[in-house]
């Protein structure tokens, strides 16, 4: 009776693993492969604020997931169609290389070492952040210059710590470090008075700040003191789909410069700029190039909207996370979001 | 009378010297120095109505948070329609277990065959889909459903393999014996969190191009592999408490291995090491959440992306508390389960 058992247990786990098996078509066809699923699979994180997140209905909102949405839009003409998987920092570009997600969404920074040595292709940047720093506005504290003698609150073991002494040191300025292993700890030391400063990156800054008691009692200082360019990414060995998702993020840039919003873009039909007519689609058939429809970038502003708008949605000043635009505002506007021209 | 009841409990129980007096005392002082602080954070001074964070206006605990998210911290992203399907197979492993204490021992062999054999298809269809009933992927499950999912995937499967193990370890047969023993070592010997891992990003890479198993599958595999090894060893222990005279007698009673095994030492055995399998199943229980490092997001996962939320940022401590309540009442009722079987079978023995 046992011998039955054994053999029907492992017949089990036989038709198991055949149901969950599933083919991945070939790798280098991922425009085709998202079509005829009909639907995108979006890699995002397990919860980083205005970035990528769920609400309490599973519905995923962020600028990530924003710009997982316009990929949708334009491949698909229809934003909701999209699939999420979270991801660990840990795993992320591995499920992006089996072919799990097309495209990974996860506030991820561009390097050189990520670039070239992954297989993998970062496609742009759709967050300029870097380290700043958390002070009390009452300590009158304008700039990180001013910085001097100072606790400072942080998470180890990460590029914090050696940025952080690399700024001091580069400025002759004295610190004295207090560590944690959670941000949560780290934050709470600094709400209860053990530092002046707390300094992580600052999209980071911005959603702990709202953790202390009083967010209003505390300034992010303008200094960004380390480069971390966050960027979506994809497969690497499929060039027609890394055109695709470099030019949708790139369409979201270069609305949002020329004023091109999900209110008024139906209004521009009548547009003579040959820009908006390029961007709506009415002229030239730029689709062509990335064998899409040719009013594929008119269905990225129309239906998610362009940069500015997801930024504002998401992480912009009349948010929670309220992170001012800074270096992520249009180089017309002083910041360094600059598009190639969508022609 | 009563008072003077309480009164000797006292004496007896907390000052029968003085410093039973002094322990007794400091105790009931930090007790009261932190209870009622805590039962006003928590109740008191919370929120329980609202239906977002700025309801929460108090200086106590929010729980208006874990109402709102209530469902996805039970069923992660499984689509609202689809409730039913996972509330269903619930129903049935509930319904059927309660069964048990209610029907007659000889037919408790069904209700094992059952659970072991039968539910697992059911609720698999169930959840997964087929027949007619929509597909749901792995990467929608999640929540308190998932933990669960992962917990009986790994009882179910790691129960009998373990058994084997531990037999085969004292197999009189060469390869066998070192095949357990070395199979046994070597799960023993890694963290669980380098199986999570190598299941989750190592293993697909092995696998032949264009091959794929679903990573929930190889995560919830690896888990049961680890806690079989677990099991195995608990087992021997009961084995090995056995004094010779029950294998004589079951052989001289014409017995062949499998007779024996499973009709006179194992049942012995096993009844002695009920604890420390409990012990094993409630760690594995309580492991689940380190699959949380692959991206799968059980209760613990969930709060973590409930409460990064932007709009509900800063309740961490509500979210921690509830996931620690859940796993202590499963842990507790998994314990219950185990003391009244302990306490069923320790007739016979002498």
């Amino acid at each position: 009776m046992k011998k039955i058992r054994i053999n029907s247990f492992a017949v089990l786990a036989f038709v198991v693993t055949f149901i969950f098996t599933t083919f991945n078509a070939n790798a280098n066809q991922t425009r085709e492969n998202v079509i005829k699923r009909g639907s995108l699979n979006c890699g995002v994180s397990q919860g980083v604020p205005g970035f990528s997140n769920a609400d309490a209905s599973g519905k995923w909102t962020g600028l990530d997931v924003d710009f997982c949405r316009a990929l949708a839009a334009a491949v698909l003409g229809d934003p909701n169609k999209v699939k999420y998987t979270p991801l660990s920092a840990k795993d992320r570009f591995e499920v992006l290389k089996a072919g799990d997600i097309d495209v990974l969404a996860r506030n991820t920074t561009w390097t050189l070492a990520r670039d070239g040595g992954l297989a993998v292709e970062f496609i742009g940047v759709n967050f300029y952040d870097g380290q700043g720093f958390l002070v009390r506005k009452a300590a009158n504290i304008n700039s990180a210059k001013k910085l001097n003698n100072v606790k400072v609150c942080l998470e180890t073991g990460t590029t914090t710590e050696l940025n952080l002494r690399d700024y001091f040191n580069a400025n002759k300025l004295k610190y004295e470090q207090i560590g944690f292993t959670k941000a949560d700890d780290a934050v709470a030391a600094y709400d209860a008075g053990r530092c002046e400063v707390y300094t992580t990156d600052k999209s980071g800054i911005a959603a702990n700040r709202t953790k202390t008691k009083n967010p209003a009692d505390h300034i992010i200082l303008p200094e960004t003191i380390s480069k971390e360019p966050l960027g979506p990414v994809v497969r690497g060995n499929d060039e027609n789909w890394v055109n695709i998702a470099r030019w949708t993020l790139n369409v979201m840039i270069e609305a949002e410069e020329y004023n091109v919003t999900k209110k008024n873009i139906d209004s521009l039909k009548s547009t003579t700029d040959p820009v908006i007519k390029r961007l709506l689609g009415l002229e030239g058939d730029l689709g062509k190039n990335l064998n899409l429809d040719n009013n594929w970038s008119y269905n990225i502003v129309k239906l998610v909207g362009n940069y500015g708008e997801s930024y504002e949605a998401n992480v912009g000043t009349k948010t929670p996370v309220n992170l001012p635009r800074a270096l992520n505002a249009s180089w017309r506007k002083g910041g360094i979001l600059y598009a190639p021209p969508v022609r | 009378m009563q008072i003077e009841n309480i009164k000797n409990w006292l004496k007896i129980n907390l000052f029968s010297s003085w410093y039973y007096s002094l322990i007794s005392i400091i105790i009931i002082y930090y007790f009261l120095l932190i209870f009622p602080k805590f039962l006003d954070w928590a109740v008191f001074n919370a929120t329980f109505i609202g239906n977002e964070k700025s309801d929460c206006k108090s200086s106590g605990a929010c729980w208006v948070f874990i109402k709102v998210w209530f469902n996805k911290l039970i069923y992660g992203f499984y689509p609202e329609k689809d409730l039913w399907r996972i509330n269903l197979s619930f129903f049935i492993l509930i319904f059927t277990i309660s069964l048990s204490f209610f029907i007659k021992d000889k037919f408790k062999i069904y209700i094992l065959f059952f659970l072991i054999l039968i539910f697992p298809i059911i609720a698999f269809v169930l959840i997964k889909g087929g027949f007619g009933l929509e597909y749901i992927e792995t990467r929608e499950w999640g929540g308190l459903s998932l933990t669960f999912i992962l917990t009986f995937f790994g009882i179910i499967f790691a129960f009998p393999l373990g058994i084997l193990l531990a037999l085969g370890r004292r197999s009189e047969l060469f390869f066998i014996r070192y095949f357990s023993l070395l199979f046994i070592e070597f799960w023993r010997g890694i963290p669980l969190i380098t199986v999570i891992f190598a299941a989750a990003i190592m293993f697909p890479i092995f696998l032949p191009q264009g091959l794929n198993v679903d990573k929930l599958l190889r995560v919830a595999v690896g888990i049961a592999i680890f806690e079989s090894a677990y099991i195995a060893e608990v087992v021997r222990g009961g084995l090995q408490s056995l004094p010779k005279g029950q294998y004589e007698a079951a052989k001289s009673l014409g017995m062949g291995y499998w007779k024996m095994n499973f009709l006179v030492i194992l049942p012995q055995a096993i009844k002695a090491v009920i604890p420390g399998i409990t012990n094993t199943f409630i760690a594995l229980f309580k492991d689940t959440p380190l699959i949380i490092l692959v991206g799968l997001l059980e209760l613990l996962g969930m709060v973590n992306l409930a409460k990064s939320n932007s709009y509900w940022l800063g309740l961490a401590v509500e979210g921690y508390l509830f996931v620690g309540i859940i796993f202590w009442f499963f842990s507790f009722i998994l314990s219950r389960y185990s003391q009244n079987l302990e306490k069923k079978f320790s007739s016979e023995r002498y």
